[in-house]
């Protein structure tokens, strides 16, 4: 079974993808910012991660940047989450090696097809 | 005691004396304490104007012709009374231009001609010499009559060589007397300070001796003037002779010596030197204008009983002009005669110094350094001092003007008697009136009609009184005196134009004054004046207008150093480091004069050399020309506006650049407005996506989920119903803080007791905190803290500060403790909490909008169950206290070591 980690700060985000998540078949692992997000990358890796770009501490295109570095999780399936919906932060996050882009408030459906596509494309 | 030996003694020591005047006197004026700064010594060296001719001369007209040599005095009267107007242009001019005698005033102000000049120069050469030589006569027969008497005083030159004649010796006594004191100094126009305070010593002198003579004949050898009139009323001849009608030329004879001697009185050489060129305070006028013509009064106030009692007594033929000598020694006496020979002495003294010290400056100025630098310009430039040559000059022509004087005392000096001699003099002064006057009053006149009407008057000056002088002397034929030149009867010297029955003087100015001002007028209309001319003609119309005080302005080009060089081969080397030492330009030679130097070294070398030659030389360094008169007039003009309009102008530029950079500022504050409302925006923006994202997912959960189990279709209704309460807040906050910064939050400030509501507030959060598990401790030091504010915005702040402390509070037993306490006039309002604190940078920046959502969020991560916060709390709170007069800020906290932060708000008023 597929493993996504989901890296937010706000407890109820969280909540409802991890639920989402769960719902379509997937293992869920929370992490509340960067660092504990990397540590649990380390830890167990996951095969797909969707990352908010506001993190408390270190932002999600920093932890995004270090994985890309890391010829390990070069090739992970990452989606961003961004409340910020300008163009410029879809950019930045694309041209970092981000999979996919996706503005919050979202559809929940679009989303878990995101994810669906991303895992069977890499599978 | 009459004795040739005491006699020369006394006159020598009497000239001794002079000159240690004349050397305290410059001395003085070196120290800078001068003598003559007053208006008294100013008067008394105008009395220059009385001579030999009034001292002896006055008694002798009184007994030719009656009380018409009052009129030689009525004329400097009314010029006197006309000084303020006139005398006083005079004086303002000369010392603009720094004039140095009347030549070189003529000169200055037809454009400085040197031809014009010379011209005057020439004329006041040949006029003037008569009168110097009347002086040398007066000297010497007061001298013979002195030592003679009782023999008759026959000092007639006869056939003898002219050094057996005493008045070549005293002319050449007076030349080196004159030299010694009267060439010291270079430049004239510095003034010849101790020359006028022994002039002023002088008047004194000769006033002193005429009254002594005076009182002496009225009173001693007669009993008062009582006496002396009673014995006169009973002489038909005497009363005849003294009577108004013996004046020559009846009432044209009145008016005509009248105006010659007013106009004399300015165009003498030696007058113009002590009235316009020696004055050195244009306010000393004044008193000179009442004091001179009391000094005429008072010393001839014995003339005419002198004259009369020299008439009475018998003397045999003893000549009217000596009465004043012969009476005191008809008496026996000694020392009386002694002393009025030292009057007459004085007298003849003052004139021929002053009116030599002027005609040599005239000759030297006007006549020879112009043809000098004209002919030998180039040698002249080569000579290395030419300071030297200047004084050379002038002392040879001391000695020239006085050896000419003394060539026609002896060629004609017997056939004229001392009056006649001085009015043939004041006639050919006179001609330079028209040239002066007229100059100074209408600018159109110029230099050819200056020249040609002075050449004209001159001429018939010449014909109608100077070579009648020599036919009467034998040097001429008479002949032409009584049939005309060429037999033309029209021609007669004496009744020009067939004009008879008037008095020489009168005749001849008459006719000189009719072509003179004729000519000058009559060509001034149809010629043109040079650019110069013009401007030197508004200069001197003008020059009672304050504006006017630049004599040149220059718009060539020279250097500092060429200045210098010229300067300095002129004056010598400390004068031109004085003239140019205090202009604030740089030190270096190769630097561009300005123009004001320019000026001033024009000036400085007119004074010395006369404005004609000054421009000459200044002319041969400056490169370019000086402003013609339509430049200076315009300059004049447009100045004054053009200051106040550059004024204005520069105003506006200073208040467009205010202006401009107060756009400049505004522009940057409204570009970071616009950054910080961008952000603001944006900040909005994502912080109202978040509750949002929550709301919309689980919405869409519970729409798709049909089975989803009660209890978790339960928890997600409420995170939605809780992330919408929280939207809701969020908008509210965001609306406050658009109000607080728009300034239209609307307050209603009311007196209230900030204990009664800090307790309502507590109560609101109580139950909250309590939930979780935080210990709260009220300290308030008061029963009632009154204050003015809007009770529910300050529950609001109180209860955001109770919240925010919560919330940093130590997770694992989170404390919270409120202060209320008083601080002088103020109520101060503390919440500090057990948490990590806030770090002294990050003070300020709490209170900056959505700061704080980063800490907020890491801390309540990990303390969940607690409400997020929106980080604009503070910044609201902060807002509404200031609006409420109080302030917030943070600080360390006094009990709990974590963050403190303080609201304080003034007491209300009783």
């Amino acid at each position: 079974m597929a493993k996504v980690l989901v890296v937010d700060d706000e407890p109820n985000i969280v909540l409802s993808i991890e639920f989402l998540m769960q719902q379509a078949g997937f293992d869920v692992a929370t992490a509340e910012d960067g660092e504990s997000a990397l540590q649990s990358v380390a830890e167990t890796p996951p095969d797909l991660i969707l990352l908010d770009i506001s993190l408390p501490g270190i932002s999600g295109f920093d932890v995004l940047e270090q994985l890309r570095g890391d010829p390990q999780h070069a090739r992970l399936p990452i989606i961003m989450l961004t409340a910020h919906g300008r163009e410029v932060e879809r950019e930045k996050g694309l041209a970092l090696g981000a999979d996919d882009y996706v503005t919050k408030p979202f559809s929940t459906q679009a989303l878990v097809e995101k994810v669906k596509a991303l895992l069977s494309e890499d599978a | 005691m009459r004795t040739d030996p005491v006699v020369l003694t006394v006159a020598f020591g009497y000239l001794a004396l002079l000159f240690v005047i004349a050397a305290w006197g410059d001395r003085r004026a070196e120290q800078g304490r001068s003598v003559i700064g007053s208006p008294t010594v100013y008067a008394l060296s105008i009395a220059v104007y009385c001579t030999a001719w009034t001292f002896y001369g006055s008694v002798g007209r009184a007994a030719e012709s009656g009380p018409s040599f009052l009129l030689i005095y009525l004329g400097p009267t009314l010029a006197m009374l006309m000084a303020p107007f006139m005398i006083r242009k005079m004086v303002r001019i000369a010392s603009t231009q720094r004039i140095t005698s009347i030549a070189d005033f003529i000169s200055a102000r037809y454009g400085k001609s040197s031809s014009l000049g010379a011209l005057v120069a020439l004329i006041a050469l040949i006029g003037i010499t008569p009168y110097i030589a009347l002086q040398l006569k007066a000297i010497t027969l007061s001298h013979a009559v002195l030592v003679n008497y009782p023999e008759a005083a026959d000092f007639r030159l006869a056939d003898e060589s002219f050094w057996v004649d005493k008045s070549f010796w005293v002319a050449l006594v007076l030349a080196v007397f004159i030299i010694l004191f009267g060439t010291r100094h270079l430049d004239a126009s510095e003034r010849h300070e101790g020359m006028v305070a022994a002039i002023a010593f002088e008047s004194l002198v000769k006033l002193v001796a005429f009254l002594t003579v005076g009182v002496f004949v009225v009173f001693v050898l007669f009993n008062g003037p009582m006496d002396l009139f009673s014995q006169v009323a009973e002489s038909p001849r005497l009363v005849g002779a003294l009577g108004l009608d013996a004046v020559p030329g009846g009432a044209t004879g009145w008016v005509g010596t009248l105006v010659l001697a007013f106009l004399a009185f300015l165009t003498l050489p030696r007058q113009f030197q002590v009235l316009v060129v020696e004055n050195v305070d244009e306010r000393h006028l004044r008193r000179a204008s009442w004091l001179f013509p009391l000094y005429l009064v008072a010393i001839n106030l014995f003339v005419i009983p002198i004259a009369m009692a020299g008439m009475l007594l018998p003397f045999g033929n003893s000549d009217p002009d000596s009465f004043v000598l012969t009476l005191p020694l008809s008496a026996g006496l000694e020392g009386i005669p002694l002393l009025v020979f030292i009057g007459g002495l004085s007298a003849a003294t003052g004139m021929v110094i002053v009116e030599t010290i002027a005609l040599s400056t005239m000759v030297s100025n006007q006549l020879v350094m112009p043809l000098l630098l004209r002919s030998k310009r180039l040698q002249l430039s080569s000579q290395g001092e030419l300071a030297g040559w200047l004084l050379g000059i002038r002392r040879v022509a001391i000695v020239l003007i006085l050896l000419l004087g003394y060539l026609y005392h002896a060629l004609i000096g017997d056939s004229y008697s001392l009056v006649t001699i001085g009015l043939v003099s004041f006639a050919a002064a006179a001609q330079f009136a028209p040239a002066l006057l007229i100059g100074m009053y209408w600018r159109g006149a110029t230099r050819v009609g200056a020249s040609l009407g002075l050449i004209a008057g001159f001429l018939i000056w010449v014909y109608t009184l100077l070579l009648p002088g020599f036919a009467q002397s034998g040097w001429l034929d008479p002949d032409f005196l009584e049939r005309g030149l060429w037999g033309v009867g029209w021609l007669r010297p004496y009744a020009l134009f067939g004009l008879e029955g008037w008095d020489i003087y009168s005749h001849s100015l008459l006719w000189s004054m009719l072509a003179n001002v004729g000519i000058l007028v009559g060509v001034s209309l149809f010629t043109r004046q040079s650019p110069l001319e013009q401007t030197q003609a508004a200069l001197f119309t003008n020059a009672m207008n304050p504006g006017l005080q630049h004599t040149s302005l220059w718009r060539g080009q020279t250097t500092r150093g060429e200045l210098q060089s010229l300067l300095s081969r002129y004056l010598g080397a400390n004068a031109t480091a004085r003239i140019l030492a205090d202009q604030k330009s740089s030190r270096d030679n190769s630097d561009p004069a300005p123009p004001a130097m320019i000026a001033r070294a024009e000036q400085a070398l007119s004074g010395a050399l006369g404005s004609a030659s000054a421009r000459v030389l200044i002319n041969s360094v400056v490169r370019g020309e000086a402003l013609d008169l339509e430049s200076i007039l315009s300059i004049l003009d447009t100045t004054s506006q053009t200051l106040e309009y550059n004024r204005r102008l520069e105003q506006k530029s200073n208040e467009l650049a205010k202006i401009g950079e107060e756009l400049r500022t505004a522009n940057e504050r409204l570009r970071e407005l616009d950054r910080l409302k961008d952000e603001f925006v944006a900040m909005v923006s994502h912080e109202l996506r978040t509750p949002l994202t929550s709301i919309r997912a689980f919405a869409e959960i519970l729409r798709d989920g049909k089975d989803l189990p009660e209890d978790k279709r339960i928890h997600f209704l409420e995170v939605v119903v809780l992330e919408s309460q929280r939207l809701s807040r969020l908008i509210e906050e965001i609306l406050d803080l658009a109000r607080l910064e728009s300034g239209r939050l609307t307050l209603t400030p009311q007196k209230l007791d900030l204990v009664s509501l800090t307790r309502h507030s507590v109560d609101a959060v109580h139950r909250l905190q309590e939930d979780r598990g935080v210990t709260l401790q009220l300290d308030i030091d008061m029963d009632e803290a009154p204050v003015i504010g809007d009770p529910d915005r300050l529950e609001q702040v109180i209860i955001n500060l109770l919240d925010n402390a919560g919330k940093f509070a130590d997770d694992d037993d989170p404390k919270v403790r409120l202060h209320l306490t008083r601080h002088k006039e103020h109520f101060r309002l503390s919440v500090e909490d057990n948490g990590p604190g806030i770090a002294a940078e990050e003070r300020e920046r709490v209170f900056e909008k959505f700061h704080q959502i980063k800490r907020l969020s890491s801390s309540a991560g990990k303390a969940k169950g607690r409400p997020r916060g929106s980080g604009l709390g503070l910044p609201i709170s902060r807002g509404i206290v200031a609006h409420l007069g109080g302030r917030l800020w943070v600080e360390d906290a006094p009990q709990l070591e974590g963050a403190c932060l303080v609201m304080e708000l003034p007491q209300a008023p009783e």
